[in-house]
């Protein structure tokens, strides 16, 4: 590996980890040092490693660095170092005990970091973005391509989740056992989120997306290594994401277009991750609660598996009767009405979609589309039209054509 | 929109059904439910167990039932979202249940804890 190579993802994966350790002892009212601190480092290692060559041990010398900028901070800063010795004496305990660089204290200090950032006082978006921010390292440039947004907002939207979890006084600290149950919904949905952002994004950097998909499956991993936090529904998560991400490569086209489901070439699924998804599943099966995850996990893992089999439609159908019960959301509805149509018959699912009445919404109208082809084109290509008019991606738009000329090309 | 309860009522509880009667009402009665969770229109249900089932009487005897002189009983009951009648009616109307000769489908509107009916 050249040093180009090293330093980049070196620097993100400890960023998170040095402002996360630096942080349980500063609080999180000073976040902003932690990360000056952070970033002060790698600008050490950037004036020194192309000069003196890389150490033996980079993550070990960032983490020297580290420690020792923070006490130089410390005693520049008497204001500041007052605060937080009060705080550490508080504790009993010594800045240089409580500055802990091992493995397991980095593990749990990032832990913690993850129970405080998803935290429902600030809006989910800025859960998000604070969760790539602080716990993934990305840059606000990065950020900001993530969300299809400019710098500028994602500073603001950052300013002010910090500003919230400041006022809320939320300390970086493991929830209560009797709290985790309540307090990881909230984790699992930001995870899911950012997961969601990287998988369904409209982003054309392929790259991008698929480092937020990775970074919400090692978060997520971060849960399940440690035993207070390694539940059914976590499991059931990262099943999830394992089945979805199993797709990644085969999912767009090299021009970053989205390639359906029924279009994909299958050669291009990743089996490692799929074998991974169903070992994840096989552990969710324990506990007695049954959440969206694991529904949604069963569902992925069906969908691994192409043949149109009646049996998978049905499984899929149950599964979708079971989940909206449960959530409703109007493209669950959609897929569940899709999947009636493969179980049932497509007469009985037109009846069924026709009720949902989403007019708002293209997918409603490609669902027609789709059921009426064949047996009635002349409606199919009315409801296609509807549907391409309501589509705003150009990938999308261009899908739905090609469908109203290929009935078009039959009649 | 308010709450009504759809009640499943069977004539005859008693009646066994083949393992495959059951498993195609079963599906169906899944597939009716999923419907109307397709349309947010869903808020809870449950199923009631025939096996075992016991009436207590006035005189607080107690007997093997419902199925005694009266055969008609209770199988379930879903809760749904309407804004009318009409539309609970409707949703009752889909009942799988209804298959079978001499069921009914009770509708009720749920009472709201305002106190005012």
């Amino acid at each position: 590996m050249t040093n180009e190579e090293l330093v980049p993802h070196l620097f993100r994966a400890e960023h998170s980890k040095i402002v996360a350790v630096l942080c349980r002892v500063f609080g999180f009212e000073h976040i902003e040092i932690a990360e000056d601190i952070a970033s002060e480092t790698f600008a050490a290692a950037i004036e020194t490693w192309p000069y003196k060559g890389v150490p033996p041990n980079p993550t070990a010398w960032l983490y020297t660095v580290a420690k020792n900028k923070a006490k130089n901070h410390l005693q520049r800063n008497q204001l500041f170092a007052g605060k937080i010795s009060s705080e550490l004496t508080k504790h009993h305990q010594e800045f240089e005990d409580a500055l802990d660089i091992s493995e397991q204290n980095i593990t749990d200090s990032q832990l913690q970091m993850l129970f405080a950032v998803c935290n429902p006082v600030i809006p989910s978006e800025g859960q998000v973005g604070l969760a790539l921010r602080i716990l993934c390292g990305f840059g606000i440039d990065e950020v900001a391509t993530a969300f299809l947004t400019n710098k500028a907002t994602i500073e603001k939207r950052l300013y002010r989740a910090k500003e919230k979890l400041r006022q809320h006084q939320v300390a970086i600290e493991f929830p209560p056992d009797k709290e985790i149950d309540n307090r990881l919904g909230a984790v699992l949905t930001t995870l899911y989120l950012l997961f969601s952002e990287g998988y369904y994004s409209e982003n054309k950097d392929n790259v991008i997306r698929e480092e937020l998909c990775l970074e919400a499956m090692r978060l997520t991993q971060l849960l399940l290594a440690n035993p207070q936090t390694n539940r059914p529904e976590v499991n059931a998560l990262f099943a999830l994401m394992c089945f979805q991400a199993s797709r990644f490569k085969a999912r767009k086209n090299d021009n970053g277009e989205t390639v359906l489901y029924g279009d994909q070439d299958e050669s291009l699924w990743n089996y490692h991750l799929i074998e991974q998804g169903m070992k994840y599943l096989r552990e969710a099966s324990h506990g007695d609660r049954l959440s969206t995850y694991h529904l949604e996990a069963s569902i992925a893992y069906w969908n691994t598996i192409k043949a149109d089999t009646h049996e998978k439609w049905e499984n899929i159908l149950q599964l979708y009767n079971q989940l909206l019960q449960i959530k409703y959301s109007p493209i669950a509805a959609l897929n569940r009405t899709f999947a009636l149509s493969k179980a049932n018959g497509k007469e009985i699912a037109i009846i069924e979609v026709e009720k949902l009445q989403l007019t708002d919404n293209q997918f409603y109208f490609a669902l027609l589309g789709e059921l009426y082809a064949g047996i009635d084109d002349q409606k199919a290509i009315e409801n296609f039209g509807k549907a391409l008019k309501l589509a705003k991606t150009k990938t999308d738009k261009h899908t739905i054509q090609r469908k109203i000329d290929t009935i078009a090309a039959k009649a | 929109m308010d709450e009504y309860a759809l009640i499943m009522r069977h004539m005859d509880g008693s009646k066994i059904a083949s393992p495959e009667q059951m498993q195609a009402w079963m599906k169906a009665t899944m597939d009716w439910i999923g419907g109307i969770a397709a349309q947010n229109k869903f808020v809870s249900g449950t199923g009631l167990v025939f096996d075992g089932a016991r009436v207590v009487h006035h005189d607080k005897t107690v007997t093997n039932g419902p199925f005694g002189e009266i055969k008609e009983t209770i199988g379930g009951l879903i809760i749904v979202k309407a804004e009318s009648f009409e539309e609970a009616v409707e949703f009752a109307k889909g009942a799988p249940v209804l298959g079978g000769e001499g069921n009914t489908m009770e509708v009720r509107k749920i009472a709201k804890r305002d106190g005012a009916h």
